[in-house]
């Protein structure tokens, strides 16, 4: 049923937390070589999903397929096809920058060498190299994203599954970090992001995927999404939840 | 204002019980601890109102002195201060000045220490009930002394909240705070032969304090009581003046620090510098080695273990040189291999959710054991060796050193296999990454016990060879058991070793992801 040329195939993903449903059965196809973002409003299960997609986290129902490899029934061989950016964990921080971007290639069991030469090259592209040596533990919250980055990337994978790559970060290294997909994109990669500015992802994505409340509302082109409108407005008539702005008119008395 | 600070003082210390009831079992636990304290200070104090006064001026200076003194080093050293009420949390809410002081002056009654400390300075009311002048001196006398402990603390916290910040200082007073903790046995009972010894000392001792703004507020019920009212006024300006001036130079740093946010940065520093990993095979289990190797250097959690070690023996020395019998040292090796082999059970946890990255990489269970269980074993093992044949210079017992050497190492080996399993399936509450050794950790302690004390429960049968062959030489007194020992130990250590990587590492191959999603709960 998965289309051949899906990068990623999920199929009825589903997760309960107790009481409180986080994803509610979602299916998506993400296009090979396509640079597709996932939109949501705060908690609409966008990590879940994203975990659930990588092997990360077990799903209680459903199935996530990473160029033709079953995720949960082969991890070892999918995960080697995939560089992951989970949000909300912790690093190894009391590893330097260099230390930790080194480890995750030689967990992955690359040659020493390769790894030296991708770690420097890394580094220099997401302007860490001043910062190798100090631990990360003492880097600001966009130095720990991109040195995360990095360590999702120091392997080449197929497919790149970025949760929130750009928060916190610096709007010129956001600026490096989407030259970095944007290349890797054009050379056949596929990159997953989820996000949610709108604007950001209206401008660097192509395919989109709309979730809220554990469901998916739209996924498509970005252009067949919103549909003439913005993103953000075709967002906010999907998900709803604008309050008109009446009352508060206390805030004019200043 | 000042009630409204108390009351979300109240409201933090409530919504933080209602997290968890474990977080309520700590608080009783704790609640007990320092109730069974404040009962014997409180008979003690009442108990001295029957006896003379100088001996109860004595004592009642000298513990209010350390009191004061407490209240001072014991948010320092433990960087575990109570900042729930954080005066840079207030910066933007434009509290008149006097008024957040008293708020969070009295908000730091609130809480177990604040409320024993109380109770302790009200029962001195009792000692020097013997008449209303004494009794009113102790009243004005305790509640000096009662609020520069509190406003003493508030400087000391606020002080040092921009160092206490940075993370060197918090890993190093971590690290400082465990050589007395380790020591504490010895060095109470040096203390009190020392005390014993010498009373006019501490007589002397106490009417020196008490004319210092340390002991000042503690001595006007006494001085009252034994007739000396000038000296009691001349103390009471003291005690009064202290206050004042700790106040002013807590409200003096408090503006300081309500407009300079602390800075907690720290210098660059360029790479080339790979550490352990260039000394490890660039393998997966080489790179996991050598990270954790890092960690047990790096991360106060583990390197509080490291700095326990050296003291050990120490300990053992000197319950060897009160009792006169040295033999109790033998067990520095056998404790040692114990105690390093059991403090890698709770290694993912430590790791906490950077154990994602493990995940993420698709590292195979069985290298994740191996990695973590030979960074242990790198240095445990000389440690071991070093401690085991290092008391036989001291007693000489030689024929012992092969059956102790045997033991030793069949629980060094077996307790890293055990451990390699039981990290790979339960995870326990420890200390969240960044946090002080001795923060009290969130998650289910219940499980916590469970798990530890099943673990030593398990080892201490798989180590029963050992054990009974040990008892075999004790009860004949031929040293060839010692040498079958030597050789079991290791030999049966070793294929535990092995059984436990292999188990540990298929577990981790099947619950990796359930493993994580437990840590998470925890974050």
């Amino acid at each position: 049923m998965s289309v051949p040329a899906a990068a990623l195939s999920i199929r009825g993903l589903a997760k309960r937390f107790g009481s409180k449903i986080a994803v509610d059965g979602i299916s998506l196809d993400v296009p090979a070589g396509s640079f597709f973002g996932i939109v949501g409003p705060n908690g609409a299960g966008k990590t879940t999903t994203l975990s659930m997609a990588t092997g990360l986290l077990r799903p209680d129902f459903g199935t996530a397929v990473v160029h033709g490899v079953d995720v949960w029934a082969q991890p070892l061989e999918a995960k080697k096809l995939m560089g992951i950016l989970p949000d909300g964990v912790r690093l190894f921080d009391r590893l330097s920058g260099e230390q930790l971007v080194s480890y995750a290639g030689l967990l992955r069991g690359m040659d020493k060498d390769v790894v030296a030469a991708r770690v420097g090259e890394l580094l220099a592209a997401l302007d860490l190299s001043g910062d190798a040596g100090t631990l990360v533990v003492d880097y600001s919250a966009g130095m720990t994203k991109k040195i995360a980055l990095a360590s999702a990337l120091i392997h080449a994978p197929k497919v790149l599954v970025l949760d929130e790559p750009f928060e916190s970060v610096d709007p010129v290294s956001a600026a490096n970090i989407r030259d970095i997909l944007d290349r890797y994109v054009a050379t056949g990669g596929t990159v997953i992001v989820s996000s949610h500015v709108m604007d950001l992802v209206q401008r660097m994505c192509d395919h989109v995927a709309v979730v809220a409340n554990g469901r998916l509302l739209a996924a498509g082109t970005v252009e067949e999404v919103r549909g003439g409108v913005s993103l953000e407005e075709r967002f906010v008539q999907l998900v709803g939840g604008r309050v008109q702005t009446e009352g508060l008119e206390w805030l004019r008395t200043f | 204002m000042v009630a409204h600070l108390l009351r979300l003082k109240l409201a933090l210390l409530r919504n933080g019980l209602r997290r968890s009831p474990w977080q309520i079992v700590g608080l009783v636990i704790g609640g007990l601890y320092a109730l069974g304290i404040v009962i014997m200070c409180v008979a003690v104090l009442l108990f001295l109102r029957l006896q003379d006064p100088l001996i109860a001026q004595t004592v009642v200076v000298l513990g209010g002195s350390a009191a004061l003194i407490g209240w001072g080093i014991v948010p320092v050293v433990a960087a575990a201060a109570d900042l729930t009420l954080d005066p840079a949390r207030f910066t933007t809410s434009a509290i008149p000045m006097p008024q957040l002081l008293a708020g969070l002056a009295l908000g730091g009654l609130i809480g177990i220490p604040g409320l024993a400390t109380t109770v302790v300075a009200l029962a001195t009311v009792g000692t020097w009930s013997r008449g209303v002048l004494p009794a009113a001196g102790a009243l004005v006398g305790a509640a000096l002394g009662l609020l520069s402990c509190v406003v003493l603390s508030k400087v000391v916290t606020t002080a040092t909240a921009s160092l206490a910040a940075t993370r060197r200082f918090k890993d190093a007073s971590a690290l400082a705070f465990m050589v007395p903790l380790i020591l504490m046995g010895p060095i109470a009972a040096g203390l009190t032969q020392g005390a014993a010894g010498s009373g006019a000392f501490l007589t002397g001792l106490a009417r020196t304090l008490s004319w210092t703004p340390l002991g000042a507020a503690w001595s006007l019920g006494g001085d009252l009581e034994t007739g000396r009212a000038g000296d009691a006024a001349l103390k009471f300006l003291i005690a009064a003046a202290t206050l004042a001036a700790l106040a002013w130079c807590w409200k003096l740093l408090l503006e300081r620090a309500l407009v300079t946010p602390p800075y907690a940065g720290s210098s660059r520093r360029t790479g080339g510098r790979m550490g352990l990993f260039a000394l490890f095979p660039a393998t997966p289990t080489g790179a996991i080695a050598a990270r954790s190797l890092t960690y047990w250097f790096r991360d106060p959690r583990y390197s509080g273990s490291l700095v326990a070690i050296p003291l050990l023996p120490v300990v053992l020395a000197f319950q060897g040189s009160q009792t006169g019998n040295f033999g109790v040292i033998m067990v520095a090796g056998p404790l040692t291999a114990f105690l390093l082999a059991w403090s890698i059970s709770s290694d993912v946890s430590y790791d906490n959710t950077a154990f994602a990255l493990h995940l993420a990489a698709g590292v195979r269970g069985v290298h994740d054991r191996l990695g973590r269980a030979l960074a242990c074993l790198a240095f445990s093992l000389p440690t071991v060796l070093v401690l085991t044949a290092g008391p036989f210079f001291l007693t000489g017992d030689w024929e012992w050193l092969p059956a102790i050497l045997g033991l030793s190492l069949g629980i060094l080996l077996t307790g890293l296999g055990l451990a390699s399993v039981v990290s790979a399936r339960y995870t326990v509450a420890v200390p969240l990454p960044g946090d002080s050794p001795f923060k009290k950790p969130p998650g289910n302690v219940a499980q916590t016990l469970a798990v530890q004390f099943g673990g030593m429960g398990v080892l201490l049968v798989l180590t029963l060879p050992e054990a009974a062959l040990i008892i075999v030489q004790a009860v004949t007194g031929d040293p060839a058991f010692g040498w079958a020992n030597l050789a079991l130990g290791p030999l049966l250590g070793t294929a535990l070793f092995v059984a436990g990587v292999r188990l540990g590492g298929r577990w981790l191959d099947a619950r990796g992801p359930d493993l994580l999603a437990q840590l998470t709960v925890n974050r």
